[in-house]
Order: structure tokens, then C-alpha cells, then sequence
């Protein structure tokens, strides 16, 4: 049991700014939260893949290829610093994979979207990877040292993926006018999944008060989504693209743009399973990871063989 | 596919150090899986030198890593700190030295 000394000193570490690290004493439920946090957060980078890997055979160019390429393959490399980072808690990289293909670990619901035309991943890059570094920035300074650390490297990474889709929407959204309204069109369809990205409002948040307690998030939901909107309509703005609020507006007051209802009862629905790619994303996840099961054991059987002749040589 | 034989299966984990340029001191990077050090080091390169962050690459198995206890951090460190004459802010010399030209 942690006691009221214990968990008093940690909050004024806490308070003063400190890092927690792997070894460092931290409040069992501090733990669970992170582990629930970061192993989400991982999921989410490998589950990425696919809506956009679905698109690298059917790129425009050799160059849009490649760019998509290393994209996806940037995804995986994230998701594998965060898993890495996950197992400082103590927790096993298998028991974390598994209890996101057979259990119950969640991921963002972001991705249960499809992607029905090359547009969408022009899109993609420029709302959903400018929300997730909008995320992924105030995380960079979270309390817990490898999770900050994991963020940091991803953020340098991510606005790489944000600049060729907003290059990839700006050439389109100057293109033929069929062109234009695909551009259009996949901006209509992406936008309020993206601002349902932060999360649900400050009010109905269960785990935010906690987190930005213990300085795991820094910032509330509300206040990500702001900033991300503020950002957002400019950059719209300057390649002739709307967003498909009517009730976006400018105020004078606060300097911030204020925006229309999310609809927060698809977001839940999506949350709860019932997003149009749910089944088939987790089906595709279990697949990959029983028909790589030979991989594994082989290269296993093959590292114990290979280090055996190795003693009998010596 | 009971939890025992995939346990059986489950790689190994690295710690990763990677050495930014040339004389520069090697820095940890994170961890990978693998079945041996050599798929160790090129899962380091591909997870963690993508951008050519690093030009050398140490992998060494995690519990292999002997590391201190934090809560022995005061008490450990403790003797560096009554030697202040380790720095050269310890030491006044007259302020009138110049360089001749």
C-alpha cells in the first residue's frame, strides 16, 4: 500500500518539476495510468499503419511512394519507442500486444476511419499527424522521463509527416477542379474525427484530472483542441480549403475561433467498437501478428543453433 | 497457444546506446527485442537511426545492466559534495592577470 508520506513526497516532486524515472518509487496507480497511457499510445502508432499502408501501391508517383514508405515506416519506429518505453514499468511487451489483439486495450479511434481516396492521406498527414503533434508536444514534457523522452523523438519525426500532407492538400487544392473537390471532400469527412482526437470535453474526461496532477499530461483536452483549431483554420485558410463547421468563427474577445458541437455520439460508438473499420483493423492486427508467430520462433531456433555451433568451435 | 510456449518465443530485450558523431560519448536510446546481438543491432539501426542519428551502435542485454538505486542516491553521491576544491571556482587568484600582447 502506498502511504500518505509516500505520495505526498511524490506530488512535490512532482510540483518542483522532477522527472520520475523507472526506478524511482511512483504511485502503483501513477503506474497503471501510464501503462494505460503509453501502451494505448503505441497501439495507436502501429494501427496507423494500415489505413495508410493501404496506399503505398497506389501512390501517384515514385516519389509520393517513397515519402509514404517511410511514413509507415516512422509509425512502426514510434510505436516501437513507446512499447519500449512502456516496458521501464515492468511490464512485459507480449502481455501488452496481446491485451490489445485478444483484450480490451484500447487505441485511437481515429483510425477506424477508411480512407477511400489518396486524398485522405494527404489529409491524414496534415490533420491527423498536426493534432497528434499538437498531443505528442505537450506529452514530450510529461513527468515520466522515458515517456517524455519517446515523445521528444517522435515530434522530431512527425512534422515531417504533417509537411508532405499539407504539401500533398495545398498541390491538389491547386489542381483541376475534380481534384479540388476530392480535396474537399476528404477534409468534410476527416475533420471532426480529428478534433474528437483530443478526447472527449474537460468536463466528461474521467482520467484528466489525475493525469495533469501528476504531471502526465500538461495540458487538458479542451485546450489541445483550441490550440489545434486556431492553427488549423489559418493553415485552411492559405490553400483555399473550408472546414465544415458553419459555426467556426473568429472571437475578438478570447483571440481564439470558436467552433460548432463535435458529434460526440459517434465518437462513442467508435470508442465502443462500432466505427466503420473496427472489426477489419483488429482482424488485420491479428493476422499480421499470428502469421509472424513461425518468424518469431524460427529466428529464435535459429539464434540458439547458431550460438551452440559457436561453443562447440571454441 | 498456451502462455508457456510463447513465453518460449518472446525475444530478448537490448538496452540500445547509440554514439551521435565521431568522439562524441554514446548515449542510451531505448530498447529493442531480439533472438541475438546481431538482429539486436539492426533493429537498433532501423528503430532508432532512421535519420542517421548515430554513426556506432553498442547493444547490450537489459539484465545485463547493473544500475544504482535511487533511493541510495543522496548517500551514494554523497562523498563529491564536501570536495569543493574539485572545482576551480574554489580558488581565488588576483584579478590583475592579463594576457601580455
Amino acid at each position: 500500500m502506498d502511504t500518505q508520506e509516500q505520495l505526498d513526497d511524490f506530488q512535490k516532486r512532482i510540483d518542483a518539476g522532477e522527472k520520475i524515472e523507472p526506478k524511482d518509487w511512483m504511485p502503483e496507480r501513477y503506474r497503471q495510468q501510464l501503462i494505460r497511457m503509453m501502451s494505448q499510445h503505441a497501439h495507436s502508432e502501429i494501427v496507423g499503419m494500415l489505413p495508410e499502408g493501404n496506399w503505398i501501391t497506389r501512390a501517384p508517383s515514385l516519389k509520393r511512394k517513397m515519402v509514404l514508405l517511410a511514413k509507415v515506416q516512422d509509425e512502426a519506429g514510434h510505436g516501437l519507442y513507446l512499447y519500449s518505453a512502456t516496458e521501464t514499468l515492468g511490464v512485459r511487451r507480449q502481455k501488452l500486444v496481446e491485451d490489445y489483439l485478444y483484450g480490451k486495450a484500447k487505441y485511437s479511434s481515429i483510425f477506424n476511419y477508411p480512407t477511400l481516396t489518396y486524398a485522405d492521406i494527404c489529409v491524414i498527414g496534415w490533420l491527423v499527424d498536426g493534432a497528434a503533434i499538437v498531443n505528442q508536444t505537450m506529452l514530450a514534457k510529461s513527468s515520466y522521463g522515458p515517456y517524455s523522452r519517446a515523445n521528444l523523438r517522435i515530434c522530431k519525426e512527425e512534422s515531417f509527416h504533417k509537411k508532405q500532407g499539407y504539401e500533398m492538400l495545398a498541390k491538389m487544392a491547386d489542381g483541376t477542379p475534380e481534384q479540388k473537390k476530392m480535396a474537399q471532400d476528404a477534409v468534410n469527412r476527416w475533420w471532426w474525427p480529428t478534433l474528437m482526437m483530443f478526447g472527449p470535453h474537460d468536463t466528461d474526461s474521467p482520467n484528466s484530472a489525475e493525469l495533469i496532477k501528476w504531471g502526465v499530461k500538461t495540458k487538458t483536452n479542451d485546450e489541445l483542441r483550441r490550440h489545434f483549431v486556431d492553427r488549423t483554420v489559418m493553415e485552411a485558410e492559405a490553400i483555399g480549403i473550408t472546414l465544415p463547421d458553419p459555426d467556426l468563427t473568429y472571437n475578438e474577445e478570447t483571440g481564439h475561433w470558436d467552433f460548432g458541437d463535435i458529434p460526440w455520439d459517434e465518437f462513442w460508438s467508435v470508442v465502443k467498437g462500432d466505427g466503420p473499420m473496427n472489426r477489419e483493423r483488429m482482424k488485420a492486427r491479428r493476422k499480421a501478428y499470428e502469421d509472424g508467430a513461425w518468424v518469431r520462433e524460427a529466428a529464435m531456433e535459429h539464434a540458439r543453433k547458431k550460438k551452440l555451433r559457436e561453443e562447440k568451435a571454441s | 497457444m498456451t502462455e508457456q510456449t510463447e513465453t518460449k518465443h518472446e525475444w530478448p530485450l537490448w538496452e540500445v546506446f547509440y554514439q551521435p558523431k565521431d568522439g562524441k560519448p554514446f548515449e542510451h536510446a531505448g530498447s529493442v527485442h531480439a533472438p541475438d546481438a546481431e538482429m539486436a543491432l539492426q533493429n537498433a539501426r532501423d528503430t532508432y537511426a532512421r535519420r542517421s542519428e548515430g554513426i556506432a551502435f553498442w547493444v547490450v542485454p537489459s539484465d545485463q545492466i547493473v544500475a544504482s538505486a535511487p533511493e541510495d542516491a543522496g548517500p551514494f553521491f554523497d562523498p563529491a559534495n564536501d570536495k569543493p576544491y574539485r572545482h576551480p571556482q574554489f580558488y581565488s587568484v588576483p584579478r590583475a592577470v592579463k594576457k601580455r600582447k
